[in-house]
Parts: structure tokens; sequence; C-alpha cells
């Protein structure tokens, strides 16, 4: 649609002309994003049209096909997986719309789990924890498993486990989708907000306009391939 | 609600059961493949007491009596008969000599002629085993020409080995031992058969072990997809069938599995009943034919076993409400208790304990006490189970990160964990307890402790036929033989004719009478007499003096020969008494051959020992290829008794895989809800490895999610088992030892089966945790 | 609105006219047609129109064709005239409820003479998206009442953006029924 546009400079995580396909199906096609620290960009478009691959792959849980990715400066390309996923235990957070908390796990240890893979003790973790889950303010549910809280406080207590270990960017992956306005408002308040307080960049994939306008900048992706709505103009 | 409603639902459940895709499907065929074994086991049951009485009835039609005081005269109806019983390897081969005296002499059944001198008539097996390769050095021995084949109601089962041959010159030989002269065949004097009280009460725990895993395995097996199939009765609520109703569908489709189970029961049977013609358990092997059972407990088992199944599903539900809206789990459940669940296994050793010390002797255990004690022993299990699954997960404290995860999971729902690992607890336990009391039976029959096996391993009496030291060397000159130890034995007494004093006569040269006696030194013509026996009579050994006329009858064997006059010659050493490698003193008199008269040494019966070369594996088929050269009648002994413990070993070998196949099957049921529960956490999966979660750390913790309940179960079945076998020892008084092997390898299997899961899980699990699982688009 | 309205119709004509000259009732029936559904175009509303845009140099005359009736002219598009509808259509129309019309006309006039329709929906969405964020910030930082006027405002705007992606899913099959017709 747009021919690929030199990223800003000072960019944090730069992707370009990004290719993934599923078997036959096309999921990007030439895709392209950029993100500052600090940014909160969203990532809107119909369903189906690649926009969850794109956060897929731009936080490496995917490779693409084709196509760079830099994060930080280092092309994510040439990282085997192991180093992927070390990169997204320590420099990515993820939030996503359901079934992301461990069941049988409390919600403090769901939300010190991120600190226990990157091998903190338990004590340590739960501390940390407590305190994210504060800022968050659902520290009353430290005991509570998952199925016994409702579900704009299990997406608070998610964003706290995604804020936990002090992310550079922190992929959310419609956020919101389960939950009624006002909760969904809440949460996006907090997690932008907390985004902000830590200078964290924001990923927000999301299909809602007013969910996207917590955002700096919106990106629309339609058939695979991505557009900056701020070059439009 | 009237019938046709009810037959509705239940055809409706039918139709869910075939039509609910991988799942359904999976949940029919193992609750078939449950309900399969479970009949098929039962109606093998049912049918031993026909197969036995068959067998009982045909051995005694062609039994015969040997031993009598008298022999009757010949006559037109009379046959000589010879019994000419062999091993080969470790086989018995039962052989019977005949030699017709007139034209209504009887036929033993089986055969439709008398072979002649030189021919032969043999079981189907042992025909097998002569033309095959493997069975050249039994045909060395049995050469005659194979003239036709036993028929089956000559043979009590299809791998007996026997052969009927003719004779022509056992006229003179007829001895009211080995060989006599019979009119008719039958046992004259039928005792009702008696099994042995041990053998019957084995038989019965082998069944019941084997049977209780696999109704526990059915339990397991029906409520497979137990979710998905409740949140489609949950749809079906919504749009407006009752709680009865689904109820019905539910017990259709359970039906439905038991009913295909049925199907399955009855060809496991008969694949059964053909398999059993080739196993040979105690020497027992039936023929098909021979397993009919009973027509009204096999009914009864068709019908009762699908019920149970079906009986099941339903308690199943018992604690499920199904809503319109969902199902809903009746609230936590009250924590675990304790009491009741010690009630079950103590309740069964108070069943077994009056019944210990009993032993074999006093007849027949009480089958009702013996099945109510073990069933609420192992039953005692899977109550105890949950139990210790909850207070022990409750108490794990928390550790590496996948052991977290693990023992959060577990704490969470350790009913089905423990309900999962329920039936390999079970089978473990039955199995322990089985070996152990196997190996105590065993070690009961196996080799008497006064043969000193290391010295020799075969002796034989040397037939009159061939001299003591011909056979000596022929022996010796066997292949496979290392030494032999020959020795010629008499009798010396005062006087040629009924000696008032008798003394025991050993003959051998010095290497044999060193291994004898103690002797002081020896040379060829040396002579000694035997000091320290538990016989010794006071002053016989005074016969003994040089120069005294004495008299050597070589009459040791059964054939009548005439003594020989001999003079103590010049100097008689003392040498003490000792055992032989047999075990026997010998007393009396030790000579070499050069002290006696020629005469003596030629006509003199004796035994040789024969020490075997371990390398050589048919050795003792090579001696008694020799031995039977000497005399057809002959048959060497074979001290090791490694027949019985072959016969042990069968056994446990069975058990063994028996149990494996069971545990096998329980774990397919264990991967199969291993891995419905890894499709249903395939979102949370997916997240988890989005944040950078290892998969080394997830893989773990699926590793231990199985093994800390397995664990659990083997370590509570172990004792079980332990304490089973121990009180069914006690019972058949036989010394007790805790067989560890048998523990080891048992809860080895059960450990196998967890790493089997666990591995055959992994795949899945490592695709679940692909990003894709994330995509909800 | 009125105004709207008005300033919409003479760049409608316009961008009518740029597929090729038109008598002044071949511009009505066409524009009803295509638009005036419920509320075809009065023929003075045209005359009217027409006057003003010859007035202002964006058409021309180019040729009068006597007959029985009123006198029937021939209308042409001027440079100046295509660089207008240029003009018009790339500018977003203000973030206001109801503009639906408007949006429609020119997203159709856009797929009538080859323009990137998705440009135009692209455009506006931009525009709505700028106006909700200035929304939402103002309601994070204001009163309840703030956030229930915002709330309002953001709620119809979204309805708006819904449209937009919508029509925008659906541009090739509306491209479809608008050209053959």
């Amino acid at each position: 649609m747009t021919a690929p546009q030199t990223a800003p400079p000072g960019s944090l995580l730069v992707a370009r002309e990004l290719h993934k396909a599923y078997g036959t199906t096309s999921a990007l096609d030439g895709a392209d994003f950029s993100i500052h620290p600090g940014e909160v960009v969203a990532v809107m478009g119909p369903s189906g049209s690649g926009k969850s691959t794109l956060l897929h792959c731009l936080a490496g849980i995917v490779p693409p096909d084709s196509g760079s990715i830099t994060y930080n400066g280092r092309e994510m390309a040439g990282m085997s997986d192991a180093q992927r996923s070390h990169l997204r235990r320590t420099e990515f957070g993820f939030v996503f719309q359901f079934g992301q908390l461990v069941p049988e796990l409390t919600c403090v240890e769901n939300v010190a789990l991120p600190l226990r893979l990157n091998g903190a003790s338990r004590k340590e973790a739960e501390r940390a924890a407590l305190t994210w889950m504060e800022r968050l303010e659902v520290d009353d549910l430290r005991r509570k498993r998952p199925g016994e809280v409702s579900g704009g406080q299990g997406q608070r207590v998610a964003v706290a486990r995604a804020l936990v270990t002090g992310p550079r960017v922190l992929f959310a992956d419609e956020p919101t989708g389960a939950l009624d306005s006002l909760n969904g408002e809440r949460v996006m308040e907090l997690l932008t907000e907390a985004a902000r307080s830590t200078n964290a960049a924001v990923v927000l994939v999301t299909h809602e306009a007013r969910v996207a306008a917590y955002s700096d900048r919106e990106i629309v992706v339609r058939d695979g391939r991505s557009r900056d709505m701020e070059r439009v103009v | 609600m009237n019938g046709r409603q009810a037959v509705r639902d239940l055809g409706m459940g039918v139709r869910f059961a075939f039509t609910g895709g991988r799942e359904g499907w999976m949940r029919v065929l193992l609750t078939a493949v449950g309900v399969g074994l479970g009949v098929a086991l039962l109606l093998l049951t049912t049918a031993i007491p026909s197969a036995l009485s068959a067998r009982g009835a045909r051995s005694e039609a062609r039994a015969y009596n040997l031993y009598v005081d008298q022999q009757m005269p010949k006559a037109d109806n009379t046959l000589i008969i010879a019994r000419a019983d062999t091993t080969f390897r470790l086989d018995e081969v039962s052989g019977g000599e005949l030699q017709p005296e007139g034209a209504r002499a009887p036929l033993p059944p089986g055969i439709d002629r008398f072979p002649a001198a030189g021919e032969m008539f043999v079981s189907p097996a042992l025909g097998r085993l002569l033309t095959s390769g493997d069975g050249k050095l039994l045909r060395d021995r049995l050469p005659d020409r194979i003239v036709g084949t036993i028929g089956d109601n000559g043979l009590v089962g299809p791998a007996e080995l026997a052969f009927y041959r003719g004779a022509d010159d056992l006229a003179g030989r007829i001895n009211g031992g080995t060989v006599s002269r019979i009119d008719r065949f039958g046992d004259l004097h039928p005792t009702s058969e008696k099994m042995d009280p041990v053998l019957i009460l084995l038989t019965l725990v082998v069944f019941l072990v084997l049977l209780m895993p696999v109704g526990v395995f059915i339990a397991t097996a029906v409520r497979f997809g137990g979710e998905r199939r409740d949140r489609r009765l949950a749809a079906l609520r919504l749009v407006g069938a009752d709680s009865m109703m689904t109820r019905r569908i539910a017990a259709g489709e359970a039906a439905a599995g038991a009913g295909v189970g049925l199907g399955f029961g009855v060809v496991f049977f008969l694949i059964g009943r053909q398999a059993a013609g080739h196993f040979n358990l105690f020497d027992v092997n039936v023929f098909p034919h021979d397993l009919n059972p009973t027509p009204a407990l096999a009914v009864l088992v068709g019908v009762a076993v699908p019920v149970a199944a079906v009986l099941v599903t339903l308690l199943a539900l018992r604690g499920v409400v199904i809503e319109p809206l969902g199902v809903v789990r009746t609230a936590r459940p009250p924590r675990r208790r304790l009491w009741w669940r010690l009630l079950m296994p103590l309740g069964g050793i108070a069943a077994l304990y009056p019944m210990i010390g009993q032993g074999r002797d006093s007849g027949r255990f009480n089958d009702l006490l013996v099945i109510t004690g073990v069933t609420l022993l192992l039953i005692g299990v899977t109550a105890l189970l949950p139990w210790v699954v909850e207070a022990t997960v409750a108490r794990l404290a928390s550790g590496a990160l996948s052991w977290q995860l693990a023992v959060r999971r577990l704490q969470l729902s350790s009913g089905t964990a423990a309900r999962m690992v329920n039936g390999i607890a079970v089978a473990v336990a039955g199995a322990i307890a089985l070996q152990m009391f196997f190996s105590g039976v065993a070690g009961g029959y196996t080799t008497p402790s006064d043969l000193d096996l290391t010295q020799a391993q075969m002796a034989v009496d040397t037939p009159d036929s061939v001299s003591v030291l011909s056979a000596g060397r022929q022996l010796a000159g066997t292949e496979g033989v290392r030494k032999v130890i020959v020795m010629s034995r008499g009798s010396v007494g005062e006087k040629a004719k009924d000696p008032e004093k008798n003394l025991e006569l050993t003959i051998g040269d010095c290497a044999t009478l060193r291994v004898l006696g103690r002797l002081p030194s020896c040379r060829d013509g040396d002579l000694f007499t035997v000091r320290g026996t538990d016989y010794d009579e006071p002053g016989t050994l005074q016969l003994v003096k040089p120069g005294h006329k004495l008299y050597v009858s070589p009459s040791y064997t059964r054939t009548v020969r005439p003594s020989v006059a001999w003079t103590v010659p010049g100097t008689v050493q003392q040498a003490d008494a000792m055992d032989d490698p047999s075990g026997t003193v010998h007393g009396g008199i030790l000579a070499t051959p050069g002290a006696l008269p020629e005469r003596v040494m030629a006509q003199a019966a004796g035994t040789i020992l024969i020490s075997l070369d371990p390398e050589v594996a048919d050795a003792r088929d090579h001696v008694r290829n020799t031995v039977a050269r000497f005399d057809r009648l002959a048959e060497p002994v074979t001290w090791t008794s490694s027949t019985r413990a072959k016969q042990f070993e069968t056994i446990r070998t069975g058990l063994f895989v028996g149990s494996a196949c069971v545990l096998l099957l329980i774990g397919i049921s264990l991967l199969v809800s291993q891995l419905e529960q890894l499709r249903e956490r395939r979102k949370l999966l997916s997240s988890l490895v989005a944040f950078g979660t290892r998969r080394r750390t997830l893989s773990l913790s699926v590793l231990w999610q199985t093994a800390i309940p397995i664990g659990l179960g083997l370590a509570l079945s172990s004792v079980v088992g332990l304490t089973l076998g121990y009180v069914l020892m006690r019972m058949t008084n036989t010394a007790v030892h805790v067989d560890w092997a048998a523990v080891l390898t048992m809860t080895g299997i059960g450990g196998g089966v967890v790493l089997l899961v666990t591995a055959l899980s992994l795949p899945p699990l490592l695709r679940l945790m692909r990003p894709d699982g994330l995509r909800t688009e | 609105m009125r105004i709207v309205v008005c300033m919409s119709i003479g760049h409608t004509l316009l961008g009518l006219l740029e597929s090729g000259p038109r008598h002044g009732y071949d511009l009505k029936r066409a524009f009803d047609e295509k638009f005036g559904h419920d509320r075809p175009l009065h023929y003075g509303q045209v005359y009217s129109t027409m006057s003003r845009l010859l007035r202002n140099g964006l058409v021309e005359v180019d040729g009068i064709e006597a007959g029985d009736g009123p006198e029937r002219k021939r209308y042409a598009i001027t440079d100046a005239g295509v660089t207008d509808v240029q003009r018009w259509l790339a500018t977003p129309e203000k973030p206001e409820p109801y503009l639906q019309s408007t949006l429609y006309t020119k997203v159709v006039l856009a797929l009538l003479t080859h323009r990137n329709a998705g440009d135009i929906l692209d455009t506006q969405r931009a525009e709505h998206l700028r106006m909700m964020r200035v929304l939402t910030d103002r309601k994070r930082k204001g009163d309840l009442a703030d956030q229930l006027i915002c709330d309002h405002a953001l709620f119809h705007l979204e309805a708006d953006l819904r449209w937009l992606e919508l029509t925008a899913a659906r541009l090739d099959k509306l491209a479809l029924v608008v050209t053959s017709r």
C-alpha cells in the first residue's frame, strides 16, 4: 500500500517488509512497524487482517518468513528460539485477551511467574509482584485463584504480571476484548499509565476504537499490509 | 415419562457415542477394551472348572497301575506295559511301551492299534518336536518309526509330549515297578481329583489381581471426555431435556461402549481360548475345546459387566449437576476422611487373618473369605490413594517453578490425579503380592540342600545290561560330561545266602573313594572301613579282618545274582564318614577295585554321578541318550530341580507380561486424559510460551504432574502388595521373604509407564506450545 | 447543516461532470439516481448551483441545445473544477455525528472518478481517532460530568469509525455497484 518508510530515529522496535504465511494463507504481506520508547501504538484492522500475527512477529513469538525486525539495534531474524525466549522473558511483557493466567496458581504467584522464570527466588518474586498488584489495585486478590476473580480483576492481574519484569515493550493483544466498556477502560487507563511511568513502549492490538484512543498513534493492518495513519494526511 | 421416551433417550446416547468425533470414538474404544478384557477374563474363569474336569477325566481314562504285588497271568486280554518316561531339556515326555499278549489286549485311549516293536505313536506336540531340528537329540533317543498320532482323547493337553511304542521283549522284565501286566486302562480307584489348595488359592488370587485393575480401568474409561460430554448434555438441557433425560443419554453412551466391549470380550475370549493351547503352566495346558464357560455363568457375565459399566457412569454423574447453562460440580468436596478408607484394607486383612497358618494340608481355603479379603485389600488401595495424594500434595513445599506448577495443579484436582493412577496402583499391588507369593511357593520346590551340585548334577543307576566300568567309560566320553564318579555297590555278609550281618560295600577308584569318605591315603588294592556313620552296627566292622572269608553280594539291583566268596586282603585301613555329592553317607566298606575279585567288579551294579560342563547346553540330553543306549527304559536322575524353577519362571514371566499389559492399557488411558487436559489448556500454554517460559519447564511440570501421583500410588501399592503377599505366604505356611526384585520390577514398570506417558505427551505438548495457539482468528 | 449540504451538492455535481459534459437535466437524474434516494433534487437547485459554479469558473458551458422545453445547456468541468473536487475529497470532514451521507457521497464520487476511496476513508479515520484521543485525554483528566459528555461523543465517533471500517471492507463491492449503474 505504502512504500517502506524510513523509521523515525530513536525507534526501539522496527519491522520492515514482514511476510508471514500460515500454510497457503498469507497473514502478513509486507507489513512495516516502528515504535519509540514510551510510545503507545494501536494496531487496528479487521479480523483476519494479520494484526495478531504482526504482534507475534514483533514479539519474537513466531519468526516471520521474510523481512527484518530490529529490537534495540539487534536483528531478531538471526536469533535462536532460546534467544528469542530470553528476550521475551527479560525485555517484553504480554497481556492477552483471556486464558493467560494459570488457573491453579494464586494471583500473586501468577504475577510472580515471569520473575521466577528469570530465576528469581520465590520470596523476592512475590514481593515484587505484590508492589505491582498494588499499583493495579488488585493486591487484595493475592491469595485468590484466577477462577475466583472477575474478568476485569483478572485482566489487571495479567497487566501486573506483564509489567513485573520492567519490560521495555509491552505487547497487549485485545487486552479488553472480554471486558465490558467500564472495566475495559479502567484496565486501559491503568495499563497506559503504568507503561508511561516506566517509559515502556506499548504495542496495543485492538479492534475497538475507544481502546485505540488510548494510544499515541495508530497503525491499520489490512490484508497483511500495514498503514501508519499519522502519515495518511 | 414413559418407556418409549426412555428408550429414545438411550438411543440418542448410543448415537452420540459413535458420532462424538475422535474423542467420542476413543472413549467408546477404551471402554470397550476395558469391558472386553473384563468379560474375557470372567468367561475364562467360568470355563476353568469344566476344563479341569475334562482333563481329569482323560487322565483317569488312560491311567494304569504298575505297582502290583501279584502279577496277573498272561491271557488273551492282557498287555505288558512299561513306563518309558523321559525328559527332553526341561520338558517331561511321558512314554509307554506296549506289548499286547492277545487279541483282546486293552488299547490305551488315543490310538487305534498297537504299534509293532520299532514303531511308535506320538502326540502331535512330540511329533512336531521330533521332526524339527530342535528335537534331534530326542529323536536319537526315540528312533522308532512314527506310524501314527495319539488322538486328543489320549492326551490331557495339546502341548503334552507323549508316545506309545511297541515292544516284544518285555515279558522277562516284569517287575511290578516299571513293567507290569495289565488288562485294562483307567484308574481302578479314581479318587475325586483334588486340586492342591495352594493352586486353587493362586488361581483365585491371579484372577482377582487381573480383574481388579480391569474394573478400575473400566471405571476410568467411561469417564474419558467426560467434561466435553457434560457440556453437550448441558446444551441438551438448554433445549429442554430434563436431568433424568440427560442421565439416560449418558447411560446410553456408556452402554454403547459396553456393548461393543461385550463383542470385544467374546473375541478376546476366543483368542485366549486358542492361545490357552500354547500356554503351559505347572505342566498344565488345556485344549481350547475344553474351555467351555458354564452357560448360565456366561450369560451372567455378559449382562453384569456392561451393566456395571453403565452404573459406574451414573455414579460418576452423581456429583455433577448438569444445568442448562453449564455444568456445576457439587461444591468443593469435603476434606477426605481417613478412617473409612483405612477400614477397607484392614477389613481385608481381617478376612484373611483366620486362614493364616492353615497351610496346604488342611484342605481348601474358604473361597469367599479369600475373595473378600483380597478384594478389600486391593480396593483399599483405590480408597486410600485419593487421601494419600491429597494429604501429601497439600504438604509439598514449593520448589522449582515446574514443580510449583505441578504441585499447584495437583492441589486443585488431587481427586482426578488419584483416579488416573488408581488402576496402576491396584495392578502393581496385586502383582507384587502375587510375585512374592509365587517366589515363596517356588522356594518350597527348589533344590534340597543336601545335594552338592558343584560336584555332580546327574546320577544314574547302571542297568544290568551294562557293566559299571563300561558304563562309566561311555558316560565319561559323552559330550558335555566333565567328570564321572563311578561307584559299584554291593553288600558283604558272613554267609553266601541270607547273611545275618550285612555290610554296605562301595567300590571305586581312589579319586572316587575320596569323594565318599575321608581316607588317610589310597592306592589301588586298598580297603577301608568307615567310622562315624549313624547306622554302624556295633561289631559288624569286626567282620572285616585280613584273611577273613566273606561273601560279596552284587545283588544290589533288582536281578538276583549269586554271591562271590572273598578273602579280606592284607591291610584294612580306617576312613571317616562324610556326605557324598548326593548327600548320602557311605558306611561299611570302601574298596578299591584291586581289593576285590574281578568277578565282583564285572557283576556289580553301580551308580554313576555325572558332573556336566555348564558350557554345553544339551549336556543332560547327551547323557540321557547314552543311558538310553544302555537300556531304553533307563533314565538318569537330574539333580537340579530346574524343572520346577522353570515353571515358576513361566508363571513369573506370564505375570509380568500380564501386568505390563494392564499397566500399558492404563498408561493409554492416562495418556488420553493427559492429552485431553493439555488440549483444554492450549491457550494458556501458548501464552506461557509467549512470555518466555522454557519448554523444559513445562515439560518437567507435565512429568511431575504424572510422576507425583504415580510415585505415591506405587509407594502405597508396594505397601499393600507386600502386606497381601505376606498374608498369603503365612496362609500357606511358606517361609516369608520379601521379594524385592518383584517390588522393584513392578514399580519399575509402573515408573516406565509414567515416563512413556510423559514422553508420548511431549510432542503434542510441544505442538500446543507453538504460538499458533494464540491465534484467535 | 444546510450550507454543508449545499456545498456538497456543488461538489457532487462537479464530480459527476468529471466523467464528461452533461446537460443540467442529466446531472439531476444522475444525482437522484446515485445519491438522492429519498430527496430528489429540484431542477431549480441544479440550475442555481450550476450558475454559481459557472460564476466561480469551475464549470463552463459546453453547448446549448434549443428545444421545446427550457433551454438545455451542456456543462463541462474546468481544470479549476477538477482541482476543487480533488481538494474537497481530500479534506476530512469535521468528526461529527450524522455525517455518513457526506462521507458516502465522497466515497461514491471517488469511486466514480477512479480516485482512491480507501484513502478518503483512512483520512477520515485518522481524523476521527485524533478527535477520540483528545476526548479520551479530556476524560482522564476531567470530572464525572466531563467523562459522561466525552463518552457520549466517543460512542458516536466510534460508531462512525465502525461504519468507516465496514465501508472500507466493502469498497470493492461498492465500486462494482456504483460503476455498473
